[in-house]
């Protein structure tokens, strides 16, 4: 018999909220324990930070200068490297301070000896420092992600990435508009599918934690949210709630934009 | 079968027919109030109806306003109608067992489906049921799912009696008064409904109904009304040829359009004709079954014209005239008329507030 | 249409890979017999059609039948690793099982050859769909005139089944033309484009049957020049390519104008295409 895959989990900058999306699974992951060797996960308790591995699953993002260096060994350490959630994929909430004017003055509003303070500048996501093979989008991501992931792995094939936008999975679940019927502002015009549309399945407006679906039209949706009283600087804010750093939110491998941009100036 | 003259129905004993489609083995579905539109669901009576309701709409925008009267179906419509329940936006198609050996064996599950009575169906509705039944029943291959919901289908029209700002099915001809299609059609007047029946089926159903004749006033009333509602309808689709909108993808204001759509596929998933689905597989952790899904699908998404390696529409001008020139051109040469019927839902439910009557009388020259 | 593919559409039958022939890096061939038996009976085809294979667990791709109808109990479906599905399905062994959903589409009318010329033109590596024409053709040898196969690829390292073309070539009555856009030093044939290759063409006369497969650029180049040379637009039929999900002209990914190529094609007589080939987003 083939020997089993081996899979690690890292973390770095985070909240842990995907690995509890993982601890989450109930007995899909005693099942996914059976069909993958757990070689590093430490909030499950399984501890070899430096195995080799065939499936490398990142949460966080790089803060310090520690990380910069553990990230080249994961990186060097496995296969298929794949980054799980808004930190790993963008840099997370936390790199809102890569867009403060003065880091170091910033630092010292909030704390008393910032000169203790062990961290980079910037927030980063994984792909700014090695390179990412395939990324999970969203705060938290969920277990039917990692199912759909590791499933299509172990089958041999590379995982299908799926960018089509929030609003049609919104409609195919049949819940009713919170930006037609409330004037909500919501995300979903621009945002990827994956959760499910969780928040306007509650009626709350998608606040686009999943990043950029394909093809995003920014400017557009704007116009709508000036259009329903939001103030630029409020739209602004809007756009860069969970993945503050610009230039970590494209999805790895898109050219959309650019595209969009060619197609627009063709004409 | 040939149109009666109608019948009248006092207001409160519509809950018979309610009752008769139970006691016949009919679930009941209707419009009742969700979220803040009208949308179709189960019903259990008549109280579950949006009894005074109305809806405000225009592009990008949809409100349920509280009306004075006090009738059950004095609004145009909500985000779906009938498409749900006869396409549903996601189904198992079929599942895939592999067992230790490696043979894979294929096992279609085992559906009960019910009779489902819906209770106020529109005309652009019972249109574009029409233009669905063609595309999955009348073509060379049969979709089975659907012919089995299609079949146990019982459809209570209604002719509308108030149109929205966003409704355009006088200009397609599709309404605002059913003619076929239907099982029973309801006029709905203050007192209550003129009553006709549209098949065997339904006239099954009216002979037990506590019918009185309908008088020359209320037929009246019901002509009025008619062309109250048609005359609300400022909106209207101009004509199309075939070919007219193809012809004219060069036309400045598809890249107008391009910058203000976004892409996001609402006017597709809500359109009550469009049919696009793809399928997915679905494994199960263990490796040893998977779902092979159906489901909605659009042509805004980025996997609808995706090749290998080759986007066939990679911008938004090309999704956009994807859309509009199928619905509205090439739909006319695939099924014998235009894809719209005018239901305006395509306008309300998107973001950007698209007019797309107007946009398409746009390009196809009838505004200028 | 086809009866059988009609009572089966939707839901694929399991099917067993019988051999796995590697054509090049990136090309392969899987032989496929249906484990049903009566399904086996029952299944028939024509070239230029094709199956929706399942990979299990993944999904389905749409794939050109290459072998002989005669046969129906061994099916080959010569694939190139372009995407995910593509990718797996080259991953499979003899013995291994798949689904199969089929055939579906209109193929090659080579029956409108019969007693005539028949020139088939392709373009880019292994075009599966004519590769089934060309092997229908060279079974039926007596059937047609003279067969007259123009290939053209991108780069000559590109070309596979060289020993195939030299064998067809040697075979009496049979003319293979081959071209580069560009070669390297020991390429023996044209280097140019494939429309340059058809003037060396020798038909019999005009009368000719003409199947195009390729990059639709390339479908509507050789188109047009056979067409300035006097070859009727009705003659020439090619074969289309879009996204197929549902293979029944339900899903509406393959539409092209208001055709579904997997139902009113893949396969177009050139004048119902013609003013669609290359126009963006269509």
């Amino acid at each position: 018999m083939d020997r089993k895959v081996t899979l690690a989990v890292h973390k770095f900058s985070s909240c842990d909220g995907c690995q509890l999306a993982l601890l989450n699974m109930g007995t899909t992951l005693v099942e996914l324990a059976e069909r993958v060797e757990v070689k590093h996960f430490a909030e499950a308790g399984v501890l070899e930070e430096d195995a080799q591995v065939d499936v490398a699953l990142v949460e966080g993002s790089v803060v310090t200068a520690a990380d910069e260096q553990r990230i080249q060994r994961v990186r060097n350490n496995s296969k298929y490297l794949i980054t799980m959630g808004a930190c790993a994929t963008s840099g997370g909430i936390q790199a809102l301070k890569n867009l403060a004017e003065d880091p170091e003055s910033w630092t010292a509003q909030i704390y008393p000896q910032p000169e203790f303070i062990d961290s980079l500048e910037r927030s980063s996501a994984i792909k700014a420092y090695v390179e990412v093979d395939f990324e999970l989008w969203g705060c938290p991501i969920n277990s039917q992600q990692i199912t759909a992931v590791v499933t299509q792995l172990l089958s041999g094939v590379v995982p299908w990435d799926d960018r089509e936008k929030l609003c049609i999975e919104c409609k195919r679940r049949g819940h009713v508009c919170t930006l037609i019927t409330q004037d909500a502002p919501c995300m979903g015009p621009v945002t990827r599918n994956g959760c499910g549309a969780l928040c306007p399945a509650f009626g709350r407006a998608c606040y686009g934690c999943y990043g950029d679906a394909s093809l995003p039209n920014h400017s557009g949706l704007a116009v709508r949210f000036n259009g329903l009283g939001l103030l630029p600087k409020q739209v602004e804010q809007r756009f860069t709630l969970i993945h503050p750093d610009p230039d970590a939110r494209l999805p790895i491998g898109n050219s959309d934009k650019q595209r969009h941009r060619e197609g627009q100036a063709d004409e | 079968m040939e149109q009666q003259i109608p019948s009248f129905l006092l207001r409160n004993d519509l809950s018979v027919l309610l009752d008769l489609l139970v006691a016949d083995g009919y679930q009941l579905h209707g419009p009742q109030v969700r979220d803040g539109a009208i949308t179709y669901a189960s019903i259990s009576s008549l109280s579950d109806l949006p009894v005074g309701y109305q809806d405000q709409q225009k592009p990008g925008h949809y409100q349920l306003a509280e009306d004075h009267n006090k009738r059950f179906f004095h609004w145009a419509n909500g985000p779906q109608a009938l498409k749900p329940l006869l396409y549903p936006a996601r189904e198992v198609l079929w599942q895939a067992k592999r067992n230790a050996s490696g043979s894979i064996q294929f096992i279609v599950p085992v559906q009960s489906f019910e009779k489902i009575a819906v209770i106020g169906v529109k005309a652009c509705d019972i249109a574009a049921l029409k233009l669905q039944d063609q595309h999955f029943l009348q073509g060379e291959y049969v979709d089975p799912g659907y012919q089995a919901r299609r079949e146990g289908l019982l459809l209570v029209a209604v002719n509308c009696s108030y149109a929205a700002s966003t409704c355009f099915c006088v200009s397609t001809g599709d309404g605002p008064s059913v003619e076929s299609g239907f099982d029973i059609a309801l006029t709905e007047l203050d007192e209550g409904f003129l009553v006709a029946a549209g098949s065997e089926k339904g006239e099954r159903f009216l002979t037990r109904l506590p019918l009185q004749n309908a008088t020359a006033q209320q037929l009246d009333a019901a002509t009025q009304q008619h062309e109250t509602v048609a005359a609300m309808q400022t909106r209207r689709l101009e004509p199309i040829a075939v070919g007219q909108l193809n012809d004219a993808r060069e036309h400045p204001q598809w890249q107008d359009i391009a910058e203000r759509c976004l892409a996001c596929g609402n006017c597709t998933m809500v359109c009550p004709t469009c049919f696009c689905h793809h399928q997915n597989d679905e494994l199960v952790m263990k490796g040893d079954e998977s779902q092979h899904i159906r489901e909605w699908d659009s042509c805004f998404g980025e996997s609808h014209g995706q090749l290998a390696g080759f986007q066939v529409r990679d911008t938004i001008k090309a999704r956009y005239q994807q859309w509009m020139i199928h619905k509205l051109d090439s739909w006319q040469e695939q099924y014998g008329r235009s894809g719209c019927t005018g239901c305006g839902r395509c306008m309300s439910w998107c973001p950007a507030e698209i007019d797309f009557v107007a946009e398409a009388n746009i390009i196809g020259g009838a505004d200028e | 249409m086809n009866k059988f593919a009609q009572s089966n559409f939707q839901v694929p039958l399991s099917a067993t890979v019988e051999a796995f022939i590697q054509e090049s890096p990136s090309i392969f061939t899987l032989r496929l017999q249906l484990c049903d038996s009566t399904a086996r009976d029952e299944y028939s085809f024509m070239p230029g059609q094709f199956n929706m294979l399942y990979l299990y667990g993944i999904g389905e791709v749409p794939i050109s039948i290459v072998s002989d109808p005669v046969d129906s109990t061994l099916i080959d479906h010569t694939i190139r690793v372009v995407g995910r599905v593509t990718e797996g399905l080259a991953k499979l062994k003899v013995g291994d099982e798949v689904g199969i959903r089929g055939p579906f589409g209109r193929g090659w009318p080579l029956a409108l050859a019969r007693d005539k010329d028949l020139l088939i033109v392709t373009g880019g590596l292994g075009c599966a769909p004519v590769v089934a024409a060309i092997n229908f053709a060279l079974n039926r040898r007596a059937h047609y005139e003279n067969i007259h196969i123009v290939q053209g690829v991108k780069h000559s390292d590109d070309l596979i089944w060289r020993e195939q073309y030299d064998r067809w070539n040697q075979m009496n009555g049979v003319e293979v033309l081959l071209a580069a856009d560009a070669a390297g030093p020991a390429w023996p044939f044209h280097t140019g484009q494939i429309t340059e290759l058809l003037d060396q063409v020798t038909l019999s006369d005009d009368s000719c049957l003409v199947l195009i497969c390729g990059p639709e650029g390339m479908m509507k180049a050789a188109a047009e020049k056979l067409i300035d040379d006097g070859i009727s637009p009705f003659s020439i039929y090619v074969s289309l390519e879009r996204n197929m999900q549902c293979a029944v002209g339900h899903c509406g990914h393959c539409q092209m104008g208001p055709d579904f190529l997997c139902k009113d094609g893949p396969v177009f007589v050139y004048p119902d295409v013609r003013h669609r080939l290359m126009q963006e987003g269509i």
